[in-house]
């Protein structure tokens, strides 16, 4: 049986960070941006798009410059709701705006072998066992492809991802790795097998993709037009922009924004010129450059306040948000990754976004630990359950028990109690042990994480993708490396 | 009087002031001074003191920025002078520096470039997304002592490894020295590909290619 989800369902507790008069402010000036310094698309079909509605497209940069009305019509042509399906129906995630889901971090490079203890290069082998550990955990409603197949051929390795993740777990994938043309007509190709057709496929969309944008102001081609690619067949696409304050974006808060949107708009107007209706997601991941380093910093008072000013401005486009939470700077599951999961996951999740990305990575999205999956996955379950804030009724109330007990007593051997005892919420990975305990047992959180993994890793066992479909998938994946070339045998999976 | 003007570039770099850095470039220019003692005794220091701030950490990313910016400007102003007089600044080596084929990374790859020639060397910086012979033809063509590659990409760093063969087949190497880096890179995947060095930040690729050179 496939483990249900269990996500925030409309959280009780509110955040508002940018009135409507500021939302319109961001929107404005965003629009006057991508009319005046534009936004370059470096793809000759985009350029045809927007070339063909009217917009000022300049062939030799690749620089479009779109007037405000344009960007408006085509983002209302955008549905406010759809379903992202899983291979597994009773997993499906409706974006309604009334659930926030988590998923796996994506695209890590190394792993903390469960076993050893040892950082070693991302294999195929560990995106296939990442995918059936998080298959198991109800926090995790749907998969990026938290690491890299290194093994496999580059111009297969995308696709070697999907298959791994659909042979190990029946929930949703998005994919953040298929970032060309070529490689999105063969993932749309293996969605369609999984789903039972194209037309199915439409239906029950049981892939989305994931691209990222340049900024400032800048679209990736290849990604653009594997958006397109998704965009025509009815996968759900999203673009990411990753704007940094200071470096790649204004330094200021809301320039930053204004910035991140003009990227990320103008790239769901173009998918909606193009295929009016399709399924377009907002995503983001803006943070502040380290001002020493120039790094991209992944954690800090701007990334929360992004995550919750991003989600305002998804709502007034009336289109899902996917947005940048966990994914801390810290090298190791410590103080540092327990802070800034925390506060980011909450205010994201606080603003109602719908999908958060992602659990499991440290170091910026470098490094997969099975014991920060597991770390991420409680603060996730103790974000859900503080905001569910307080249920007032007679019930809750409680008035019958607390005239029984009155002054003094108390409630332990009430029939109430124990009729609701097991809604108080219990911690995994919190150690509540007493003083002595603790110093005997020398242990931590990190090990008893480490320890379910493990277990998880031995036992879990998901509903399998039936053969054929298994097959056909690897058919469609050693076409693609006939084609380009890649030596047979080389990427079996 | 040239200590005046010297005083005024230094502060322009210091400061990051690009059109005070070029407007007193052209003064030098004007007044018949060498531009090559322009560049030590006015520019220079102003560079290095940004950069000793930079590395204690008192400075940030950008004011050394914008004071790098600065020295170009002048260098600009500069540069046609040098030329007609057949000057040549001695550089502390020569570095081809890009991102490689299918990477559109740019970020970290700017900051070594500007970092490099901040310290000295003169950086041929090819962009992103480079295609791999690119990198030995233009080693050849100036004559590089280094050659920098960076890819911020599991499916793009073996690139780098492609870069190293084409310097190889060339016969360019082992005189041209190549040192990688980015996100997934790391000091065994150097030592696997036959990289001559790694840094894992910008300040740490101006020490390995001083050592490199022998600076
Ligand atoms: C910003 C960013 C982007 C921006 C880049 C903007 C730009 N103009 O450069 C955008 C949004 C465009 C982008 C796109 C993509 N990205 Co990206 N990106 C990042 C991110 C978050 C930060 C990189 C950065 O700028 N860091 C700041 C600079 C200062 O640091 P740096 O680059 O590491 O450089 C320093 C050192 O590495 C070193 N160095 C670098 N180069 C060199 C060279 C030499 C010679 C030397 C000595 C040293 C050296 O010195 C530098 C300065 O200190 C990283 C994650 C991370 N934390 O690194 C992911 C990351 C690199 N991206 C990743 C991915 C997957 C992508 C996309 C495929 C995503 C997508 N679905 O579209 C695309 C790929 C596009 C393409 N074809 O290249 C992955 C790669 C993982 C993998 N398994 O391959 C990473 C690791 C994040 C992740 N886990 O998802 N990305």
């Amino acid at each position: 049986m496939a483990t249900a989800i269990n996500p925030i369902v409309n959280p009780r507790l509110r955040v508002q960070v940018l009135d409507d008069e500021e939302i319109q402010r961001i929107h404005t000036a965003t629009l006057e941006v991508i009319e005046s310094a534009g936004v370059r698309f470096p793809s000759s079909r985009a350029l045809d798009i927007w070339a063909a509605n009217g917009a000022r497209v300049d062939r030799d940069t690749g620089v479009v410059r779109a007037p405000g009305a344009l960007i408006e019509d085509a983002l209302r042509r955008a549905p406010a709701e759809y379903t992202l399906a899983a291979r597994d129906p009773s997993q499906d995630l409706p974006l309604d705006g009334r659930h926030v889901y988590a998923g796996t971090d994506g695209c890590g490079i190394e792993v903390v072998d469960v076993e050893t203890g040892e950082l070693r290069r991302s294999t195929y082998r560990d995106v296939a066992d990442i995918a059936r550990v998080a298959d198991a955990l109800e926090e995790v409603a749907f998969h990026w492809v938290a690491v890299s197949a290194q093994d496999r051929p580059a111009e297969s390795r995308g696709l070697h991802e999907l298959a791994a993740i659909w042979r190990n777990s029946t929930k949703h994938v998005q994919t953040e790795s298929v970032v060309t043309e070529r490689e999105a007509r063969a993932a749309v190709e293996m969605a369609a097998a999984v789903a039972g057709g194209r037309e199915r496929l439409r239906e029950r969309p049981v892939l989305s993709l994931m691209e990222c944008t340049t900024s400032p102001l800048g679209q990736d081609g290849g990604a653009i037009d594997a958006g397109l690619v998704a965009a025509e067949a009815g996968v759900p696409v999203g673009f990411m922009t990753m704007a940094s304050c200071a470096f790649t974006g204004p330094v200021s808060r809301a320039g930053t924004l204004v910035v991140g949107n003009a990227e990320v708009i103008s790239a769901l107007a173009l998918m909606q010129l193009a295929y009016p209706g399709c399924p377009v997601y907002y995503a983001a991941a803006q943070t502040a450059m380290d001002l020493r380093s120039g790094a991209y910093t992944g954690g800090g008072p701007e990334d929360f306040v992004f995550g919750a000013a991003t989600n305002a401005l998804a709502d007034f486009y009336h289109v899902p948000l996917s947005m940048g939470a966990f994914a801390t700077g810290a090298h190791e599951p410590d103080w540092q990754a327990g802070l800034e999961n925390g506060l980011s996951m909450l205010l994201a999740s606080a603003v109602g976004s719908d999908m958060l990305l992602g659990v499991g990575l440290l170091n910026g999205s470098r490094i997969w630990s099975y014991e920060q999956l597991l770390l991420d996955c409680e603060i996730y379950a103790l974000v859900r359950e503080s905001l569910k804030g307080v249920e007032v009724n007679d019930e809750t109330l409680a008035l019958d028990v607390i005239r029984t007990v009155g002054p003094g007593g108390d409630f332990l051997a009430e029939p109430h109690t124990r009729r609701h005892m097991r809604e108080l919420w219990q911690p995994r990975f919190l150690d509540r042990r007493p003083h002595g305990t603790w110093l005997a047992a020398d242990d931590r959180a990190r090990d008893w994480a480490r320890a379910r993994a493990q277990a998880l890793l031995a036992e879990h066992r998901p509903e399998p993708l039936d053969d054929v479909t298994a097959g056909t998938l690897a058919e469609i994946i050693a076409r693609v490396e006939a084609n380009a070339g890649v030596a047979a045998g080389v990427g079996s999976t | 009087m040239a200590d005046g003007l010297f005083e005024a570039m230094r502060r322009s770099v210091e400061e990051g002031d690009v059109a005070a850095a070029e407007a007193t470039a052209r003064t030098a220019v004007d007044e018949g001074l060498d531009p090559l003692e322009a560049i030590e005794s006015g520019y220079v220091p102003g560079l290095s003191c940004v950069g000793e701030g930079f590395a204690s950490g008192e400075l940030y990313l950008p004011d050394m920025v914008l004071a790098a910016k600065a020295m170009k400007a002048a260098m600009s102003v500069l540069e046609p002078e040098m030329k007609r007089r057949g000057a040549t600044r001695s550089v502390v080596g020569k570095v081809v520096l890009g991102t490689v084929k299918g990477d559109i990374h740019e970020i970290g790859k700017n900051l070594v470039g500007t970092m490099l020639s901040a310290s000295g060397f003169e950086v041929h910086d090819l962009g992103v997304d480079v295609p791999l012979d690119r990198f030995a033809d233009v080693a050849g063509e100036v004559g590089a002592d280094i050659v920098g590659v960076s890819a911020l990409l599991t499916t793009t760093m073996t690139n780098q490894r492609a870069v190293i063969d084409t310097l190889t087949s060339r016969g360019l190497r082992p005189t041209v020295k190549v040192i990688v880096g980015g996100a997934p890179v790391t000091q065994a995947w150097a030592d696997e590909i036959g990289a001559d060095g790694y840094s894992e930040d910008a300040v740490g690729a101006v020490t390995l290619a001083r050592r490199l050179v022998g600076a």
